[in-house]
């Protein structure tokens, strides 16, 4: 009997074409979209994009008609809402700056869907993304840019675990973006074209300050901003407002370049200074995830490209264990804005060896 | 197929077909029209009328053709409300409602002032006449309650309901989608102003429905427009319609005692068996007061969702919960109501029986669930933590 792998489709070009391959390959393809986002009004419908709105939905839908593969859509609002909007919620409070694409992979794409999919029979996941799980010779799993993407579709994926990437199938890993684009011209797949989006899906706006304070009810309270010595030199508008690094929309007049250099959550505080102030050779992160290297043991160092945040093109560094739960890196050279919250992601050789969030 | 979700709608029956072709075809006239072609299609919409006037004894000028149950119900709450506005702003409903009563009344709150009860029920969904009574207040200007609920099957002590509306004089309004033709509505006896009906529930057509308006009830349009349905319901007649949902309805009536009399047996056999031979499950709504062709339970440790999603792989076409926007499954308000947790509100699976359906495709439902709960137990943590702590 051939195998069942579950696609998560959103209707656009990378999954539509990842479902195609597979049933070109012989699998037992279902397609599934994920309804993660909360309630849509009549108005949002409209303008509502994403990898999992409603219109993800139609699109995804019209796509397995013309495949002839069976389609559902799986409800994982409360999973979404508990591991992703209310840990998002709970880091900016906390003064951090997360990334939510990272824990809805791992909590919601990954998990969730994967302990669905194999209820209901089948044997894999299969997702859109370029990139390429390779079994390493130690019997690890590891994820690895596939070699002609231009976006780096591995950094937000670090956190996966060996069960989940084992139980992952990643069929347009194997192909370039123009090719695959070609195949879905070929089959007449009616895909959406997309634009490729960078924001955060349930904060469409980029507006993450007046999403906390809708959310919670509660305004964000005025605070002060210090320098580096902690005189006070002006006012701001609520800690959820800022993030490390950040230059614009400070509203001080200091007549040089400043930059939001640290945020204090327990006294309310953002800490401003100059650039050379945002520059740091030291990460440390903790909720450490191994992925193509099995463990470091505690005291011990070994040689990485590291990145700080998506985006981030890497930069050599060495990584120490320095505790049960903790590693810190250190970049030769120094590294910009250094943001708590977001992820430390370790490479070798290509692959995501393993990773934390940044303290 | 073994298509046992009657109750989202039913198949179409072959003679309403039949009748309603010519009027897609030759018989085009628009029944407001004055030459010979108009009057054909201004007799059918009559005859129609008259055949749903004869299945709820009523007469025919009491009878509004919409475009279904939802517009039925927008129409009565939205317009009893409009037209009573000036004696009082309160509407007491139930927790348990249709979405398009329960959605049209938190608009009306929110957009035009109203306030609502939303009257709570008990374990098996009933909603208590004494405890609605308590909450009339003296602005009260419409009380509606569902006749018999989708989801869980549950019939409402309507003639009690209505009585208490009358003596208070409040306009009484029933959802009756489920009901009509299903069990047998006395509307005088019970009181009732308005009832909502849609063609598709009782093997008629979609896109047509029809609000009764008790004569004297003085509500105004929802459909602003031609002068169709005496003034009340602007838009042309869906004359094709109209003539299926006469059809159907007068067939299901004729039917109804026999085949009520199957349903409630294979219904009953289903529940039994279930019951009997999965653990862990519960029927939901009363399991006497309850429709002839409903069947609800809540299996633990399963998620209805995959349930569904195999059983649909199966062939078994069932339901679950309310379906939202997208075509996936919310944890049922109603369920939610009857004191259901989340967690068993989502294990939950609606089975609702049709003319066609037989004990055969009852068995071979039963023993699917009866593998499928299995096997997604076997796979649940939670199950797993249960039965450890039961040894």
């Amino acid at each position: 009997m051939s195998k069942k792998v579950v696609v998560g489709m959103s209707g656009g070009v990378d999954s539509s074409v990842a479902a195609y391959l597979l049933k070109e390959q012989g699998y037992d393809v279902i397609g599934v979209t994920m309804q993660i986002w909360q309630d849509e009004d009549e108005c949002s419908l409209e303008e509502n994009g994403g990898c999992c709105g409603l219109s993800a939905v139609e699109d995804a839908r019209k796509v397995a008609r013309v495949l002839d593969i069976p389609y559902y859509v799986m409800n994982f609002k409360e999973e979404f809402q508990r591991d992703v909007i209310e840990y998002f919620k709970y880091e900016y409070l906390h003064g951090r700056t997360p990334n939510p694409c990272i824990a809805c992979n791992r909590y919601v794409k990954w998990e969730a869907l994967l302990q669905r999919s194999l209820a209901i029979g089948a044997d894999y996941i299969a997702t859109g993304h370029y990139a390429q799980i390779a079994h390493l010779p130690g019997g690890r799993y590891a994820i690895q840019n596939s070699v002609t993407s231009a976006k780096d579709q591995t950094y937000a994926l670090y956190n996966l675990t060996q069960e989940q990437l084992a139980r992952t199938l990643m069929p347009v890993g194997a192909y370039h973006k123009d090719q695959i684009r070609e195949i879905a011209s070929q089959i007449r797949l009616p895909v959406a074209h997309k634009k490729d989006s960078q924001e955060i899906c349930f904060v469409p706006d980029h507006d993450y300050a007046s999403f906390i304070e809708n959310e919670t009810g509660k305004e964000m309270p005025e605070g002060n901003f210090v320098d580096t010595s902690g005189r006070v030199i002006g006012r701001h508008h609520g800690i959820t407002h800022y993030t490390v690094g950040q230059r614009r929309g400070l509203g001080i007049a200091a007549g040089k370049r400043i930059f939001v250099l640290e945020i204090r959550p327990e006294t309310n505080e953002v800490v401003i200074g100059d650039e050379s102030d945002v520059f740091s050779h030291t990460v440390r992160a903790d909720k450490l995830n191994f992925m193509g290297i099995e463990d470091l043991p505690i005291g011990k160092s070994m040689d990485f490209t590291g990145k700080i945040r998506y985006g981030h093109k890497g930069a050599s560094c060495t990584a120490k264990r320095t505790g049960e739960d903790e590693l810190t890196c250190y970049f030769p050279e120094s590294v910009r804005a250094v943001t708590p919250g977001q992820a430390l992601v370790l490479y070798k050789d290509g692959y995501v060896a393993a990773g934390g969030t940044i303290l | 197929m073994i298509y046992l979700d009657n109750a989202a709608t039913t198949k179409t029956a072959p003679e309403v077909v039949d009748a309603m072709i010519p009027y897609f075809g030759e018989l085009y006239g628009n029944p407001s029209s004055i030459y010979e072609i108009a009057g054909k299609s201004k007799e059918a919409v009559d005859k129609g009328r008259s055949q749903i006037a004869d299945v709820l004894g009523v007469s025919p000028e009491e009878i509004y053709f919409t475009a279904g149950g939802s517009e039925s119900d927008n129409w009565a709450i939205i317009a009893a409300f409009e037209s009573c506005k000036s004696r009082g702003n309160h509407i007491i409903t139930t927790k348990i409602e249709h979405h398009a009563v329960l959605h049209t009344c938190e608009y009306l709150e929110r957009e035009r002032g109203a306030k609502v009860t939303y009257l709570d029920v008990d374990e098996k969904g009933m909603v208590d006449p004494k405890e609605l009574e308590r909450a009339i207040t003296p602005e009260t200007i419409l009380i509606s309650v569902m006749y018999a609920n989708n989801e869980i099957g549950t019939i409402e002590p309507i003639q009690d309901i209505g009585k208490i509306a009358k003596e208070h004089e409040i306009l009484f309004h029933t959802d009756a989608v489920q009901a009509f033709c299903q069990v047998s509505i006395d509307v005088a006896a019970c009181n009732i102003d308005m009832l909502s009906s849609s063609g598709h529930k009782i093997n008629g057509p979609k896109g047509i429905g029809f609000l009764y308006i008790r004569r004297g009830v003085k509500i105004h349009s929802l459909i602003h427009g031609g002068a169709q349905e005496r003034k009340r319901r602007a838009g042309t007649e869906n004359v094709p319609a109209i003539v299926g949902y006469g059809v159907a309805a007068s067939r299901a009536w004729n039917s109804m005692e026999s085949r009520t009399k199957k349903e409630v047996q294979l219904r009953d056999y289903m529940i039994d068996r279930i019951l009997r031979e999965i653990p862990y499950c519960r029927l939901n709504g009363d399991r006497v007061r309850r429709l002839p062709n409903n069947v609800n339970i809540s299996f633990q440790f399963v998620e209805g969702e995959s349930l569904l999603i195999m059983l649909d792989m199966e062939g078994i076409a069932a339901s679950s919960g309310s379906a939202c926007t997208s075509g996936s499954l919310d944890p049922s308000h109603v369920l939610l109501a009857i004191g259901l947790t989340h967690e068993t509100a989502h294990g939950s699976l609606r089975m609702t029986l049709g003319e066609d359906t037989t004990k055969e495709d009852i068995d071979i439902t039963v023993e699917k669930i009866k593998a499928i709960v299995k096997r997604l137990r076997s796979m649940s943590p939670l199950y797993e933590d249960f039965m450890k702590k039961q040894h």
